[in-house]
């Protein structure tokens, strides 16, 4: 994002947004940076120096990323420098026309709605914005919508759905807003009306959590066809620190609360809870917010014209009986040393409970 | 949440005396009336939490209710583990309630309709919605399209069930998954929120109801109210997030008190599917003459 380069400066001044895991990887970059610029001020060839350097660096990267505990990588999918929704606006769709309102009440900046272009595919995309600026940030609160955003996007998926085109969500929320105004207007209806109407809608949605999938406010624009996961975003049911402080009865626990409830890409995927892990430039989305952008855009694409070959009924009924078992599994619905599910009262119980342990 | 529910159960586990205080006005109560009026002030109309049973017993008929899938049980599929193993807090509160999860469903008659009742249990980890959870609100949705039943859900639950992560959130989207299908079917859902009902359960199924009713003085909202004041960092205002706050901003139906609840369900049932109940009635009539 910043360029770096730019900062004649050899000391630390551009990484007060690094996280501490990726210091040694700055100050190694920064060695690089220092002796291109010297080869290339000086004429002399360093490639001799620099070579071995920069195999240093991809290995260093790699080594930090892949040891990366829970808890760092909820600290990357937060990351200042992460590409949001609107920097893959801008670097991935080729036309796009914004619209406002969800004609209720108003139009929330948390949730951008529009129509879209990429390679001929015309779509209509969802997200959450977090703001790249301070005032930026506050106008958005952060990415916690209101009820007004949820609505806005259903009533934008609703015009999607008339006009038969496919529908992109990218999430990425700490969390639905708690507040005042949240409530009065209804913010759980708002979240749940969200999650019934698009396990229905009649065209196809995908759905990508790119940073944060915080609880029902990801949820509420996060139920589709295809839902995919970003490498190092992370998607829970309460935010690492909550958790923390209800169960551990301390914040400070939120490193162990993120590992506990297994919030990982890798950990959802393992659970069938995400269709598709995308995976991300080494070292994050941040370090390579360009690349990013086109990998995703990549996937997308591929997405988007395997959906639209499948017949909607066909479709529907695949994302019917995709939520249907989400969750489940053999092991969940017979678990070894309860009553087995024969033992029902019920007439239409045990033909019922086997078919579920079956699947 | 859990404040309410301990203090509840307190309560309960009171050797028998014969008077119990209100813990709304303070009133000295005579038991005997209270249960007479299920657990409601008969001083100050508080309406103190039921347990599943208790709730089972008020809305449907004696001998009527057939309870289904009791057996299912909570499991541990994270292997999650805080201050104490979420297996252990499983065998606590199987052991204290005598009961496999926090869900009930099953069907039975109203006032002598037949229909499929589901209640979520605040005695049961605060009613909290895990994948169990979550399929027994799913099992009792597809077992009232099946029969053509009316559907009545009665919710009291702090939300979802944090010691099943994600797999608890997304048991929001099977509900809800369930319910647009039954919808399209034409199917009748009433909801009744009660003391209390937040987060993911009133986030998801609790209000995509036809109707949606709640019981006086009952705390529902998304985020609960500390949340709330520890973000906004000021005082919230008088009767927020509770039933008439719900009612003014036009988020529920009706207001119903506890003693009127099972006759205007049934009233409710009557205006908008009575032809078809009565059809039911008449063909089940029909093959048993």
């Amino acid at each position: 994002m910043t360029d770096k380069s730019k900062k004649s400066t050899e000391s630390n001044a551009s990484n007060a947004s690094d996280l501490e895991f990726e210091r040694p990887i700055t100050e190694l970059e920064m060695k690089i940076k220092d002796l291109e610029a010297l080869s290339q001020s000086s004429g002399m060839n360093l490639n001799g120096q620099l070579n071995p350097l920069k195999a240093r660096l991809d290995k260093l990267i790699q080594d930090v990323f892949t040891k990366l505990e829970p808890w760092d990588r909820v600290r990357v999918a937060r990351h200042k420098e992460r590409p949001l929704t609107t920097d893959y606006i801008q670097l991935m769709i080729d036309e796009w026309v914004e619209l406002h309102g969800d004609r209720l009440f108003g139009d929330d900046p948390a949730i951008v709605t529009g129509l879209a272009q990429m390679d001929g595919e015309r779509f209509l995309l969802v997200g959450h914005r977090k703001g790249k600026t301070t005032q930026d940030k506050i106008a958005c609160n952060f990415g916690c919508a209101h009820p007004e955003g949820y609505r806005k996007a259903l009533s934008k998926m609703k015009l999607a759905e008339k006009f038969g085109l496919p529908i992109v969500t990218l999430i990425n929320t700490p969390g639905a807003y708690p507040g005042i105004g949240a409530e009065e207007r209804g913010q759980a209806q708002a979240i749940a009306m969200n999650i019934l109407e698009m396990s229905r809608l009649r065209v196809p949605i995908i759905c990508v959590v790119i940073g944060e999938g915080g609880s029902g406010g990801a949820l509420g624009i996060g139920v589709g066809d295809r839902v995919n996961i970003l490498q190092y975003a992370y998607y829970s049911v309460i935010s690492p620190e909550g958790c923390a402080a209800i169960l551990w009865k301390s914040g400070d626990k939120a490193p162990e609360a993120a590992k506990a409830l297994r919030l990982t890409a890798d950990d959802l995927q393992q659970l069938a809870l995400v269709d598709q892990v995308i995976p991300e430039p080494l070292g994050g989305a941040h370090r390579d917010p360009a690349g990013m952008a086109q990998i995703l855009r990549d996937a997308l694409l591929a997405q988007l014209r395997e959906l639209k070959r499948i017949p909607t009924d066909r479709l529907l009924e695949e994302r019917f009986d995709k939520y249907r078992n989400l969750g489940n599994d053999a092991s969940v619905l017979a678990p070894a040393g309860t009553a087995s599910p024969a033992d029902s009262t019920s007439s239409s119980s045990p033909e019922k409970a086997s078919e579920e342990s079956a699947g | 949440m859990a404040m309410g529910w301990n203090r509840f159960r307190k309560k309960k586990d009171m050797p028998s005396g014969l008077w119990t205080k209100c813990d709304q006005c303070g009133a000295m109560i005579f038991k005997r009336d209270m249960e007479k009026r299920y657990k409601v002030c008969p001083e100050c109309d508080h309406h103190f939490v039921l347990t599943g049973p208790e709730r089972v017993e008020l809305l449907i008929d004696e001998g009527t209710w057939i309870e289904e899938f009791a057996e299912l049980s909570a499991t541990d599929r994270l292997h999650f583990v805080d201050k104490v193993p979420y297996t252990d807090r499983i065998e606590k509160t199987v052991a204290k309630t005598g009961r496999n999860e926090a869900m009930i469903i099953g069907s039975g008659q109203l006032g002598g309709r037949p229909i499929v009742l589901g209640v979520l249990d605040f005695a049961f980890m605060g009613g909290s919605m895990g994948v169990i959870v979550g399929e027994k609100v799913t099992l009792a949705i597809e077992h009232a399209e099946r029969e053509k039943l009316p559907l009545i859900l009665v919710t009291s639950s702090g939300g979802a069930r944090m010691q099943e992560g994600t797999l608890s959130l997304m048991q929001m989207a099977k509900t809800c998954n369930a319910l647009g299908r039954f919808d399209s079917a034409g199917g009748l859902y009433i909801s009744v929120l009660t003391h209390p009902t937040t987060g993911g359960v009133i986030a998801s199924f609790a209000p995509m109801a036809d109707m949606v009713l709640a019981e006086p003085g009952a705390l529902i909202g998304f985020a609960g109210p500390r949340v709330i004041q520890t973000t906004l960092k000021q005082d919230l205002p008088p009767g927020f997030q509770r039933s008439e706050f719900l009612l003014e901003h036009g988020q529920i139906d009706r207001i119903v008190s506890r003693e009127d609840l099972k006759e205007e369900i049934g009233r409710l049932i009557d205006f908008v599917k009575g032809p078809v109940v009565r059809a039911r009635e008449a063909k089940v009539a029909e093959a048993e003459g």
